[in-house]
């Protein structure tokens, strides 16, 4: 059952310039992507920086009004554009969609205790018996592990790794259907890492949810997605299972970012595979296929047309004029 | 700290516990603590705020009251004990007409002591409009007629200029704060506005903002003050002088605002609230408001001192505040020209509490943005 | 670049309008037409002035039509350097006003210069030589300088010189030179007698210069660049000057664009204080007497040499800094 749809998704900002700041362009941060998630399974989406991948979280979130397309959400076997909703419209499907950021100091109010922070979206959302706010976030203390005590602290008493606890039982407190993880571990230290990922997996069991997560690696990745979507200047390139991502990559891009997950067997010798040039200016696109000027297979027809995003069956989605051609390195195992 | 780190906090308040607690205004007010010369700065707009309040009282001679033959008195020592006992007295004085100038001069006459008593009756006052008073810190006991006190001396027609620094203190202080409100009011609005709306008017917003900055003021101000009907009361004068130094003095106190709103606007937890479904006026005051605030207050403190000069310039240069106000800057023109400031040098005295004040805001609004924005 | 340019040329024709408006508002603000003032006026000084003359000089200024008619009319004539005549002096403001409005560009920008010759290198040592001996002493004196309203600075610096050298420090010109026609001597004579006022004037926004070159240099010499090239072993006079200087001075050049005009804004009062025959003392007496041609026209020009000084120094600040004259937009 799909719970969120994503359709044809667009997100342009002008550029400005001259004395009248007339527009003479745009910046094509997201291009025309679709996606769908289904209920209960986590969707990864994967990019370098700059790639567009927050920009499509937050057009989902409605945080930015999306220039074209659908964002389709069901609810209770009613699916709603959000994509077409306006600030009140919005509002009761707010609590349905939640969002864990990326960095954990910028995105907690320094000014508020953790009992108030994480009993806002209660209080905003029509919880006001402040004693029965306080039961849910003692609740909610508990399920992202952090000791009751803490909710008369302010955020500067926690780490990072604290904070983000703080920042998932906040998205959790209304009991949404869909979490969008904004890179939630990359500003954390890789042992920290590792308990945050586990309690976002052990939460989704406990609790049936959905995740569309965004991250800039795929290491990150394996462990929790069972479908990985990679991003390139605003594009799709590739949508697989994660398995099948992983043992059989499609897209050369996908590959060179395969090349640089770490192996867990020293002695294994792969070849990293080393990008050159810089990723491509999302306000003047190169011609043909967004990433030919980076590609070690391009041909005359990548410099000259774009190519299409086709399906290779059991929904292993690809755009490359050669998808059939190459072959491609994978990652052996994925233990 | 270590990082993940889960255990629960000890009964005992400890240090620790004591900053996990401790609300944004504390940790500010830590902060601020450490500047030492912000807070002595802070004490100091406080002594002088109490001043405002109290002038009357710490006056101990009618300000307005002149007598020709108290003209140009200088400055006259105060003698704390007397045989070793705490008994503060001044010398009586007498006077002499020099017979070449014809000048009069005063000597004190070291064989006639004048006690000083405290908390005394002097000339009466009505304290903040609210009920007469006749009450002053300072006064002499059993005074001759010629008998005074003259801690500062006093000027070309008698008046005593301690006194009348006294009460200028309220009028350009307060002045100051008037003009610093109305420009915060104007720069809150215009600077929101710039920042909410965007577009069409923040640009029209900001290029008003640069036309204004980059005329020159004073000749502008010199103007418009001089405009002003001779027949207005004090009271009317005052409020058109606030106007108008604050009609330029908004911009900075706009780009403040601006600038900080936006920064605040994308920050995450603005966000944050926003799609935990957070309504406009809850996003604006609980979330953006308290962190504005500590900034406003520190450009407020950093805005006054140009307010004070700016009033204090105009009053010297007589298109002010007129007398009978007193202000500093009416203080400071009776000492405009050199031969006057040759003969009465202690007149240049009402400077020290322009200088004085404006270096404590000065340092105390620098502190106190320090102490708001670590960071910033 | 051209659009930088263009930018700043537009915002400068606008702010000089914007002038010309507070300049017209200022003549129009006392009680009555001017024609009034100036029959009055003449009434005073014992001439009188008959219904008909009365009569053509209000039509001659429009002051039978609406108002934004009369300041067009004004403005036709003031464009064409015609202001008016002076009720106080009986001879054209132009006239009036004479070398004096030169003089007070000749002080500010004298004051401008010294205050970018002080600043700098004091900025610079106070930052590189941080918490030394002398980097406190320039820090107290430029808080006393920002302190300090410079017409207070010249009364004391008056009182001083008068008792301590018996001299009057005031003016421009020696006495034998004051109403002597231009030679070289009285060049010789104004460039003596310029320094005191001008470092007076520049005192303040010294001051306040050498904190913001201070601040952003301390900046910049603190970010991983410099850190670098002291790692691999650049000498230190290298580090400092190569890039960081160049890199702080762009906040700094920004503010430069306000100061002129606090500069004219300054001259105008320790004018009056120390007697500079500059348009000070003629505008405050102008102001009193209600002899707002005068007055007005003062302004206007005071306003529209500070757009055009500005401008230019923006011209200067494009063409020593390029990402200022790289930015496009």
């Amino acid at each position: 059952m799909t719970l969120l749809e994503v359709k044809g998704l667009k997100k342009y900002f002008p550029i400005r310039k001259g004395l009248l700041r007339k527009v003479v362009g745009h910046v094509k941060a997201v291009d025309d992507v679709s996606f769908s998630v289904k209920r209960g399974e986590t969707l990864a989406l994967v990019g370098e920086s700059g790639c567009g991948k927050t920009t499509v979280s937050r057009c989902i979130m409605r945080a930015l009004d999306p220039s074209a397309g659908e964002v389709n959400f069901t609810l209770d076997g009613r699916t709603t554009d959000l994509a077409t909703l306006d600030g009140k419209g919005l509002k009761p499907f707010r609590r349905h969609l939640q969002m864990v950021f990326q960095d954990p100091f910028s995105s907690l109010n320094p000014r508020m205790m953790v009992g108030d922070l994480i009993g806002e979206p209660l209080l905003i959302n029509g919880m006001s018996d402040a004693a029965e706010r306080r039961k849910r976030v003692r609740e909610l203390l508990d399920v992202v592990q952090l000791p009751v005590e803490y909710m008369n602290r302010f955020p500067h008493a926690f780490s990072g790794g604290q904070r983000q606890r703080i920042g998932i039982a906040r998205a959790l407190a209304l009991n949404p259907s869909l979490i969008v993880a904004d890179e939630p571990v990359s500003a954390l230290d890789v042992s920290v890492q590792a308990q945050i990922i586990n309690l976002l997996l052990d939460l989704q069991d406990q609790l049936g949810l959905t995740y569309l997560f965004v991250a800039h690696d795929l290491s990150v990745v394996k462990h929790v997605s069972d479908r990985v979507a990679v991003m390139y200047v605003g594009q799709l390139v590739e949508i697989a299972s994660t398995e099948d991502l992983f043992h059989r990559p499609k897209h050369p891009y996908t590959e060179a970012l395969l090349s640089a997950v770490p192996k867990p067997d020293p002695r294994a010798k792969t070849e990293r595979i080393i990008l050159q040039r810089e990723v491509a200016d999302a306000a003047n696109p190169p011609s043909g296929c967004a990433f030919h000027p980076r590609c070690a297979h391009a041909t005359d027809l990548c410099k000259q047309q774009r190519p299409a995003l086709v399906d290779l069956g059991q929904g292993h989605q690809v755009r490359c004029h050669h998808a059939h051609e190459l072959d491609l390195k994978g990652v052996g195992s994925l233990a | 700290m270590s990082s993940g780190s889960i255990s629960t906090p000890k009964p005992t308040q400890t240090a620790e516990d004591r900053f996990a607690v401790a609300t944004q205004w504390q940790l500010t007010w830590w902060r601020f603590r450490k500047h030492k010369l912000a807070v002595a700065s802070g004490i100091i707009v406080i002594a002088f705020y109490v001043i405002v309040v109290l002038a009357d009282f710490l006056a101990y001679a009618d300000p307005h009251a002149t007598d020709s033959k108290r003209s140009h008195i200088p400055p006259q020592d105060i003698h704390f004990f007397d045989n070793g006992v705490f008994k503060p007295y001044v010398y009586g004085l007498t006077q002499k007409r020099d017979l070449r100038t014809f000048k009069l001069s005063y000597q004190p006459s070291l064989d006639r002591k004048v006690y000083l008593a405290f908390y005394t009756e002097g000339y009466s006052y009505n304290f903040l409009g609210l009920f007469p008073s006749n009450k002053h810190l300072v006064g002499l006991v059993d005074a001759r007629p010629e008998d005074g006190i003259f801690i500062l001396g006093t000027d070309l027609v008698g008046r005593d200029l301690w006194s009348r620094i006294m009460v200028a203190t309220r009028i350009s202080l307060t002045i100051g704060l008037a003009g610093v409100t109305v420009s915060l009011f104007l720069g809150i609005l215009l600077g929101g506005m710039s920042a909410v709306y965007g577009g069409i008017v923040d640009t029209v917003i900001q290029r008003v903002i640069e036309i204004l900055r980059s005329m020159p003021t004073i000749p502008l101000w010199m103007g418009l003050a001089a405009a002003l009907p001779n027949s207005w009361s004090v009271i009317q004068v005052y409020f058109a002088i606030t106007i108008i130094i604050s009609f330029l003095g908004w911009t900075d106190l706009a780009r403040v605002v601006r600038g900080k709103f936006l920064a605040l606007r994308s920050e995450d937890f603005v966000t944050a609230a926003e799609l935990a479904g957070a309504s406009q006026y809850r996003i604006i005051f609980t979330h953006m408001l308290p962190s504005f605030l500590s900034h406003i207050i520190a450009a407020t403190s950093l805005a006054l001192p140009a307010m004070i000069i700016s009033e204090t310039s105009l009053s010297f240069l007589g298109l002010g505040l007129r007398p009978p106000a007193i202000s500093w800057g009416i203080l400071l023109q009776d000492a405009q020209n050199i031969e006057t400031l040759a003969l009465a040098p202690w007149l240049l005295t009402a400077a020290v509490p322009v200088i004085l004040v404006i270096l404590a805001f000065n340092f105390l609004g620098d502190g106190l943005r320090d102490a708001a924005d670590p960071y910033g | 670049m051209l659009a930088y340019i263009a930018r700043r040329a537009v915002l400068a024709i606008l702010t000089m309008a914007a002038i010309s408006v507070f300049a017209f508002i200022i003549i129009q603000l006392p009680p009555g037409d001017f024609v009034d003032a100036y029959i009055a006026n003449l009434s005073a000084s014992g001439s009188s002035v008959s219904m008909e003359e009365a009569k053509s000089l209000r039509a001659l200024y429009g002051l039978d039509q609406p108002i934004y008619v009369q300041y067009m009319k004004w403005m036709s004539r003031v464009l064409v350097g015609d202001f008016g005549e002076s009720m106080e002096w009986h001879r054209p403001v132009a006239e009036v006003i004479g070398d004096r409005l030169w003089l007070t560009i000749v002080l500010s920008l004298s004051a401008l210069l010294l205050t970018w010759g002080i600043a700098l290198p004091i900025g610079i040592y106070s930052a590189v030589r941080q918490y030394s001996a002398l980097d406190y002493l320039f820090t107290s004196i430029s808080f006393i300088g920002l302190a300090v309203p410079n017409f207070l600075l010249a009364l004391v610096i008056m009182y001083f010189s008068f008792v301590l050298f018996g001299a009057n420090v005031g003016g421009l010109f020696s006495s034998e030179f004051d109403l002597a026609p231009w030679s070289v001597a009285k060049v010789w004579d104004l460039v003596k007698h310029l320094p005191l006022p001008a470092v007076i004037l520049a005192l303040a926004g010294t001051a306040q210069l050498i904190r913001i070159m201070r601040a952003n240099l301390l900046d910049e010499l603190r970010k991983p660049y410099v850190v670098t090239a002291r790692a691999k072993g650049m000498p230190e006079a290298r580090v400092i000057w190569k890039y960081p200087v160049r890199a702080a001075l762009n906040p700094f050049a920004s503010t430069i664009a306000y100061l002129f005009p606090y500069l004219v804004s300054g001259s105008i009062i320790i004018s009056l204080v120390l007697s500079l025959p500059t348009v000070g003392p003629l505008l405050l007496k102008a102001l009193i007497a209600q002899d707002m041609f005068l007055a007005g026209t003062i302004v206007l020009l005071l306003g529209v040499m500070t757009v055009i000084g500005t401008f230019i120094s923006d011209l200067v600040l494009m063409w020593v800094d390029p990402r200022i004259r790289f930015q496009m937009d």
